[in-house]
């Protein structure tokens, strides 16, 4: 896999970073050294190996449908930056 | 009495006879962390008031015999990546530098039903994202045993404090290492335990599928009695399990006779320095002499370990830090005039190097066109490498092997190059993918006389067995009695 | 030339358990912002989601009523997307195994033959939070009380030919999720929307045309136009030599018409996977069996049941089963007459009507379904008269007043004490010497007058069969 700087500046985007140019050239480096490592898995054969997302088997845990509240609105925003009227507040969307 | 040469369950036993009070303890723990940690800079916050506040309520507790955890009355250290309902939790991060949770940690409530009292907020890698506590954005922990090295990471901090004697027992969490690493660089002992033995509800994510609470103690002893308390089924948390019963009595007898302990030789490879290789053959001879067998064996998937855990942990991790973005808590930048400044400004300022070069990675290997190259790779590979475990496992019941390929190193040398730094996660990321837990504990030293830590890996909720392992060694070394002179 | 119009739907539906679907919150709509809110559906560093269990039962539920197979082995994934209604930034859901996959509803044609509209799956997720455009100062407030309330994503194929399929198609769909109790497609309130993919081709031709998609639209009229609009417009397009560009619009439903949604400047990737925080869920052979064993009876075999075995007609059969609010007042109201034909008569007239006069949609009948049924059997039984009946319904209707008691306050009960009203109708003959005469003179409209003189006097209340032979019977 070869990086370069549009690719860097593609996955800034998903992920809502911006760097500096000193930054993203490093990064690039940094990237291509990871990834060029991280290519060695394809020498391990997985051919017929079923893909593990959860460590152990474990299966339906589930609650009942039953309401309890233990927040108040105030624990709530109290770590907001800004509030307004009981609500979070975010620059106008427009979509 | 002394109390800051005690280990905690010393500690514990001398306030539940009396001859401790937990104020006592408070203020020998407050006054020596105040002397120190300017130094070493082991915690972000402390708790002084909200400790104080409630000792009396403790000390009655044990008085009366309601509080009976041998750890009852005994100060804790909390890595701060854990939540404390009105205490500051920042994952030594500048985008949460202002949070302060709402809820307890399913740990923390543990630990305070059991009579347990929180210290403070332990430094960390951000974001728990690190090998070396280096990436914190409240500066870097010293290690207790080299004031120019680092204390490793992620969990820095707890492994500092315990080794420095800033706190008599501590909680970390371990992803990749970030509890046994920096307990093998500091000197002391640690558990990564299996995966869902412990609640994860209130640890701030890092990669879900691999993080673990676990304890950080200055013995085995330690780390099974703070076991005991913070383990167990949670119903806040899907992914953690009807623990098949925990007697702290059971894990502390101390005897490795007749057990099976396998050595694989892909652990003693490429890139080990030759102190910590001998450290684990002469550790091999000590439980040998214990009365067990121990022998070698091949496990050449060690390889595949690194790329595999980079994957699955930055995939995660980039969803998991999708959420802090100036608008419900945390850090907002104020340049921030539209919304799409708002997420992009509040998350390039809040977060630093590390933690973004994980989110790029993470935002690579799940995009669309690379998903089943990289993270559908690797999720086969997690299968494979718990296969590999399952098997050894036969023949084995427990494996051992050094956590770190070398001792700490000097502050400022791993940075540069992150791909070192990651290369030397090597031996204990793979006991995250496979979900089984490890004990770290000391083993030796380096020729600088820094510490050297060895791994016990086990069968998944075998802790008990990889404990006595642990303690059956600890008995016939002397290792862990050994403490850092502070400056 | 002949066009083609292709449509596919993505319903989604909010389910109506008491909480939400990973955390304990009520899912009660309105109510102050952010009061339905705890750490888990704001999003707070360290929490978990916990399923809801009934989500999985509705979920299963709902799969049977539409003929689709039931996946066994579910799980979720993480959908990512940085939006301010999304606290998490992820939504949970379901991409790789959703839980009811390969079922159909059937509706009519436009050639008036049945015709299946096939499902091609049903998902389980999470709704978002609301967003309050803040007219005073240049912000938006968030709101999280929607969050984590669940959902349902019905996908269908793209078997849609006309704007009168689609409309037929959520009808019943509609209906279905009603009656088998899992949510209460309260449109206006949001807990049944759709999106309509939409594209035209020749008649004729096999290739599907570029479509378009036209997000939340959440009103039958509005569907049908912006259907007949769109459709429209990419017709004129091609036409006119141009090409349709596949975007997602918003229709403007006051302006009648849809305009483009701009496109987001940052790079978007739903980087979906595996959620690690919760445990696949397994569904046994025998839970399925039980859900099946309990499920409602369904509108098609309702509407069977109420032709054969109560000999309603069929208008009034079509009616009452389009909505499972009529349904319940229905089959309330003959549990508490016994007349399935009186109780059809009233919700066919008197009620219809005032539900017409006041635009009022059945699910928002807000009186005690007990009344009705009271109502007929004080008119049956000659307690009150019809036209008190009617007045005290639209009593019941406005006001919820309990009948009975609303009759004694004012008084409206009918005269059936014969010799009450023989006094009263001595009076009248006392008083109308002239109309008396005429009658016995052998003129009959002079009868009719002094019922209604009689009928006055007794202020309405008495039967005018009564009032009649008595009348009679006093003149002799």
């Amino acid at each position: 896999m070869t990086i370069n700087k549009e690719l860097v500046k593609y996955l800034e985007s998903l992920g809502r970073i911006e760097l500096t140019e000193e930054q993203r050239t490093a990064t690039e480096k940094d990237l291509q050294d990871i990834l060029t490592y991280i290519d060695t898995l394809n020498e391990l054969p997985t051919d017929g190996v079923e893909p593990l997302s959860h460590s152990f088997p474990v299966t339906n845990v589930m609650r009942e449908d039953e309401v309890a509240m233990h927040n108040t609105r105030d624990d709530i925003l109290q770590n907001a930056p800004e509030e307004k009227d009981g609500c979070f507040v975010v620059p106008k969307t427009v979509d | 009495m002394d109390i800051l040469n005690m280990t905690a369950t010393e500690l514990g036993m001398a306030i539940k006879n009396g001859e401790v009070t937990v104020r006592e303890a408070l203020d020998a723990y407050f006054e020596k962390i105040e002397k120190y940690d300017g130094t070493y800079h082991c915690y972000n916050t402390l708790c002084k008031k909200e400790a104080y506040r409630r000792a009396d309520e403790v000390q009655k507790g044990i008085d009366e015999k309601t509080l009976t955890s041998p750890l009852a009355g005994v100060p804790i250290g909390i890595k701060d990546n854990i939540c404390t309902k009105g205490v500051k939790t920042t994952c030594s991060s500048k985008i949460l530098c202002n949070f302060v949770p709402p809820y307890n940690a399913t740990v923390i409530a543990r630990l305070e039903a059991a009579g347990m009292i929180v210290l403070g907020k332990l430094n960390m890698d951000e974001f728990a994202m690190g090998s070396t506590t280096e990436t914190s954005a409240t500066g870097v922990t010293h290690n207790p045993w080299d004031i120019n090295k680092v204390p490793g990471g992620s969990s820095g901090g707890s492994a500092a404090a315990v080794s420095a004697g800033l706190a008599p027992v501590a909680l970390g969490s371990d992803t990749g290492g970030s509890i046994r690493q920096p307990c093998s660089f500091c000197g002391v002992a640690g558990l990564k335990p299996t995966y869902g033995a412990v609640s994860r509800y209130g640890l701030v994510a890092y990669a879900s599928s691999l993080d673990q609470i676990g304890p950080v103690g200055q013995t085995v002893e330690d780390c099974a009695n703070m076991f005991s308390v913070i383990s167990g089924k949670d119903e806040k948390d899907g992914t953690s399990m009807v623990y098949p019963e925990f007697s702290a009595e059971e894990a502390l007898r101390g005897d490795v006779k007749g057990k099976k302990i396998g050595i694989p030789r892909d652990y003693l490879g490429d890139g080990i320095s030759e102190d910590v290789k001998n450290a684990i053959l002469q550790a091999a001879e000590v439980f040998k002499a214990l009365g067990a067998d121990v022998e070698m064996f091949d496990m050449p998937i060690v390889k595949y370990a690194i790329p595999a855990y980079y994957i699955i942990a930055c995939a995660e991790a980039c969803s998991n830090l999708s959420r802090y973005d100036g608008i419900k808590y945390g850090y907002k930048s104020d340049k921030a005039l539209n919304l799409r400044d708002t997420y992009i400004m509040s998350r390039s300022e809040g977060f630093g190097m590390e933690v973004k070069r994980r989110i790029m990675l993470g935002n690579f290997v799940l995009s669309s066109g690379y998903y089943d190259a990289y993270y559908q790779k690797a999720l086969k590979a997690k299968k494979l490498i718990q296969n590999a475990f399952f098997e050894a496992f036969k023949q084995y019941d427990m494996i051992l092997g050094p956590v770190a390929p070398t001792t700490a190193p000097k502050i400022g040398e791993s940075l540069s190059d992150p791909l070192k730094m990651y290369l030397g996660d090597i031996y204990t990321v793979m006991i995250n993918i496979a979900g089984v837990p490890s004990m770290s504990a000391p083993c030796g030293f380096d020729s600088d006389g820094m510490p050297i830590g060895m791994q016990i890996i086990g069968k998944p909720f075998c802790e008990a067995e990889i404990m006595n392992a642990a303690q059956a060694f600890e008995k016939a070394t002397e290792y862990h009695t050994k403490k850092p002179n502070l400056k | 030339m002949e066009w083609e119009i292709v449509m596919g739907l993505e319903v989604h539906t909010e389910l109506s358990t008491k909480t939400k679907i990973f955390c304990n919150c009520s899912t009660q709509f309105g109510g102050e912002p952010n009061t339905h809110v705890c750490e888990i559906c704001s999003g707070m560093p360290g929490t978990l989601p916990l399923l809801n269990k009934n989500v999985v039962e509705y979920a299963v539920r709902t799969g049977i009523a539409t003929n689709c197979a039931i996946t066994q082995y579910n799980k979720f994934d993480r959908k990512n997307y940085f939006y301010p209604d999304l606290p998490k930034a992820y939504q949970i859901s379901q991409l790789y195994l959703p839980i009811c996959r390969n079922g159909y509803i059937e509706i009519k044609g436009d050639d008036g033959e049945t015709k299946k509209i096939r499902i091609h799956e049903i998902h389980m997720e999470e709704d978002a939070g609301k967003l309050i455009h803040d007219e005073w100062e240049d912000c938006t407030l968030v709101d999280y009380n929607r969050c984590g309330v669940p959902l349902l994503e019905i996908v269908s194929e793209p078997d849609f030919r006309s704007a009168d399929e689609v409309l037929q198609y959520l009808e019943k769909l509609r209906a279905i999720l009603q009656y088998i109790g899992v949510s209460d497609c309260k449109m206006q309130e949001g807990s049944l929307r759709a999106d309509i993919n939409l594209s035209v081709r020749k008649k004729g031709e096999e290739k599907f045309g570029v479509r378009t998609e036209m997000k939340n639209m959440n009103s039958f009229k509005a569907i049908g136009r912006a259907i007949e609009y769109e459709a429209q417009r990419q017709i004129e397009l091609l036409e006119d030599g141009g090409t349709v560009v596949q975007e997602t619009r918003r229709w403007d439903d006051s302006k009648g018409i849809s305009t483009a949604m701009r496109s987001k400047e940052d790079a978007q990737d739903y980087k979906y996977f595996p959620e690690p925080d919760l445990p696949p869920i397994e569904i046994s052979d025998e839970y399925i069996e039980g859900v099946k064993n309990n499920l409602p009876e369904l509108p098609e075999e309702k509407k069977q049941r109420y032709m054969t075995e109560l000999g309603l007609p069929e208008y009034d059969t079509n009616i009452i089963t389009g909505s499972v609010y009529f349904v319940r007042l229905f089959e309330r109201t003959v549990e508490v007459t016994g007349s399935p034909k009186d109780s059809a008569n009233w919700i066919m007239g008197d009620l219809m009507k005032l539900l017409n006069d006041s635009q009022t949609l059945p699910e928002n009948m807000a009186f005690d379904f007990d009344s009705l049924g009271k109502i007929i059997n004080l008119v049956n039984s000659g307690k009150i008269n019809r036209g008190t009946g009617k007045k005290v319904l639209e009593k019941v209707f406005s006001e919820n007043v309990d009948p009975e008691k609303y009759i004694k306050d004012n008084n409206l009960a009918a005269v059936t004490d014969t010799g009450a009203i023989k006094s009263v109708i001595e009076q009248v003959i006392a008083e109308n010497e002239k109309s008396v005469n005429e009658y016995k003179g052998g003129k009959t409209q002079a009868f009719q007058y002094l019922i209604g003189q009689s009928m006055r006097a007794l202020r309405g209340k008495a039967p005018a069969q009564e009032v009649q032979r008595i009348l009679k019977e006093l003149l002799g």
